[in-house]
């Protein structure tokens, strides 16, 4: 059970998502798909709701997991990630935005020095800054190691060069946390550096025109030589891999957190659909096959918010996690995508049209089992662990 | 300047409420409570006095061991103690005998400079105990306030009426309700929640407080609740589709029910 702090976190967020996150969604959300983007001339770029992560930065909940000493809140994964499913239930794209904000932080919380720490953290872990996190290409996505970015070092500065893809909260960021090749030696010449927004030669694609999640703007993000002080180089050279792949143990949690909440949402609809709808004179629910379905929707959602809790709760107490995270992260994602299509069933033809809210849960779910690790990279790890 | 601020616990707005079928009493048992967010807006209004100037925020609360919850959230979004009056026999309390209470936690806390309290309670919706509370404390009674400054010993608010804004001053010490226009309550935050955990909070019965149970509660109110019926679900509204005579049929509608 959350400690005492943590139930007050955990109420906090259900106040600030119903009075905050629930109320701006579902127009937020339209007006940033593209079709809707493309009618004005600030395109996706107007919808992105800045003004919800400053209100949850504020509040403290944008850096949970992070040292007390540098702004953070220093609570248990387990803390962080039930706060993370509660934003979900509400918006699913701030939701994913303040994991990747979480993720952005990790390298220089885990990997920097004393000194960097002190310089770079409190910023990062005060709730006014956004980062994004730059790790896939278009030609290295999770195969991380065949990247092509690359920083050469020039005296005290570095000169970053190359494109990166995907990337969540671009040319809304305030920092980039970049990996790029210093060496050639495949997997082992990667290295990580805090980019800060406003360097020169640093530069933004289009949007990409996805099937959802539309308010979490992705776009690619460009390095032309960028400059990047060496003091911003967060661990050794060639500790980049390492780096990334700890970072993501850490941010699949937050993503399975994220799905948990994602589906938990879809069945609170589905569930409430069922007792007023009436078909035949009785309310659809009073059919053991609808109840039936709801009764899997319900021990699904459960079992995924064990698995994350699970995974949490060894990493909170030391231990290793990696094989738990990677199992919590396909659990939980895939429970979105099933949960959210059965309460598009459930809803019948109202679920598959705008005016309910499921059939956006279905398309937000899909990316769930595609980023921060497809979930076929899920059953590599699983199985290495299971196997190796 | 110290400020006491007078905060309810209810029942949440947004769940289904209801009342003990034993007493027709609110049902304060099945139901989630928190802290009336009317009441948010005079915590609100009290926090940002003393940081303009200096003083202590604490805020007062009259109900059961679950009352505790609405202290604590006041806390949390920065008021500096709390005071909690809990006792078996309030239960059932009337207005008089709440504003009763409230008076002598106020006198044993050592007055206040301003004594805030929200417009009304989102349960009961009396609107009365600000002013039984001013009468039993000899306050000036300044209420509905939708803007309040205090400038030396006097306060002075607005407060908008149908027909016209008043503005109205009073001098220190005084009492103020203040409305939902006045402010946007802040939210608590992590570090205000942490804060909270390390504030006083007194726990005061009945017999601290000198007062004598046949005072308050159920059987010392002047009115009784007698019977309590269910207002009947909303029904349906009628769906008229429009084949061109739209405007005439929505005409006839209005007509039948007597609007034109």
């Amino acid at each position: 059970m959350p400690t005492e702090i943590g139930q007050d976190l955990i109420e906090l967020t259900r106040e600030i998502a119903a009075k905050e996150l629930r109320p701006k969604v579902d127009e937020a959300e339209r007006s940033a798909a593209p079709e809707a983007a493309a009618t004005r001339a600030g395109g996706a770029d107007d919808a992105f709701p800045r003004d919800v992560f400053r209100t949850l930065g504020e509040a403290g909940l944008m850096s949970l997991p992070y040292s007390e000493e540098y702004g953070g809140g220093e609570q248990p994964y387990e803390t962080y990630l039930q706060v993370l499913e509660e934003i979900a239930t509400a918006w699913m794209s701030v939701a994913v935005g303040v994991s990747v904000h979480a993720l952005t932080c990790y390298p220089v919380a885990v990997f920097g020095t004393e000194e960097q720490r002190s310089r770079l953290l409190p910023e990062m872990l005060s709730g006014e800054l956004l980062g994004a996190y730059c790790l896939s290409e278009p030609l290295a996505g999770s195969d991380v190691g065949s990247m092509t970015t690359r920083a050469t070092r020039d005296g005290d500065t570095y000169r970053i060069k190359g494109r990166k893809a995907w990337i969540s909260h671009a040319g809304h960021a305030d920092f980039y946390t970049t990996f790029a090749r210093t060496s050639d030696d495949g997997g082992r010449g990667l290295s990580c550096f805090i980019v800060p927004a406003d360097a020169p030669g640093l530069s933004f694609g289009a949007p990409e025109r996805k099937m959802g999640l539309h308010c979490d703007t992705v776009r690619e993000v460009i390095f032309e030589d960028v400059p990047v002080a060496a003091d911003r180089r967060i661990g050794d050279e060639g500790q980049g891999m390492a780096i990334a792949l700890s970072a993501l143990d850490a941010g699949r949690l937050g993503i399975a957190a994220t799905a948990t909440g994602l589906a938990q949402a879809a069945l609170d609809v589905a569930a409430s659909y069922a007792k007023e709808r009436h078909q035949f004179g009785r309310p659809i629910a009073d059919n053991q096959g609808l109840a039936f379905l709801l009764a899997d929707m319900e021990a699904a959602v459960t079992s995924a918010r064990a698995t994350y809790l699970h995974a949490a709760r060894l990493r909170d107490a030391d231990r290793m996690f990696s094989k738990e995270a990677a199992v919590a992260k396909l659990v939980a994602t895939d429970t979105a995508m099933r949960v959210t299509t059965d309460a598009v069933q459930v809803l019948g033809g109202a679920g598959y049209t705008q005016d309910w809210p499921v059939e956006r849960y279905m398309r937000e779910a899909k990316v769930t089992q595609i980023f921060e690790g497809t979930n076929q990279i899920q059953r590599l790890v699983i199985s290495r662990h299971l196997l190796g | 300047m110290n400020i006491v601020v007078c905060v309810k616990y209810v029942p949440d707005a947004q769940s289904e409420r209801g009342f003990d079928a034993s007493d027709n009493t609110t049902d304060r048992e099945n139901v989630d409570g928190l802290l009336s967010e009317l009441d948010e807006y005079a915590v609100e209004e009290a926090l940002k006095l003393v940081e303009a100037g200096e003083g202590e925020v604490t805020v007062l609360t009259i109900g059961p061991e679950q009352a505790a919850d609405a202290v604590k959230k006041a806390l949390q979004m920065g008021a500096d103690k709390g005071v909690h009056v809990s006792d078996a026999a309030i239960s059932g309390s009337d207005a008089p005998a709440t504003s009763l209470v409230l008076a002598e936690a106020i006198r044993k806390i050592g007055g206040a400079d301003l004594v805030l309290t929200g417009m009304a309670s989102t349960d009961g919706s009396m609107s009365v105990v600000p002013a039984m509370l001013a009468e039993r404390l000899g306050l000036p009674q300044v209420t509905f306030a939708s803007e309040l400054t205090v400038d030396g010993d006097t306060v002075t608010i607005r407060r908008d009426g149908d027909a016209a804004s008043e503005t109205i001053t009073a001098s220190l010490p005084a009492l103020v309700s203040v409305t939902d226009q006045i402010n946007e309550p802040r939210y608590p935050s992590f570090k205000g929640i942490m804060a909270a955990k390390k504030k006083p909070v007194e726990r005061w019965s009945l017999a601290d407080l000198g007062i004598d149970s046949s005072q308050v509660g159920l059987g010392a109110a002047w009115t009784k609740v007698e019977d309590v019926t269910k207002r009947p679900p909303r029904q349906q509204g009628t769906i008229v589709p429009d084949e061109g005579d739209g405007g005439a049929r929505l005409a006839e509608f209005l007509a039948s029910q007597k609007f034109i």
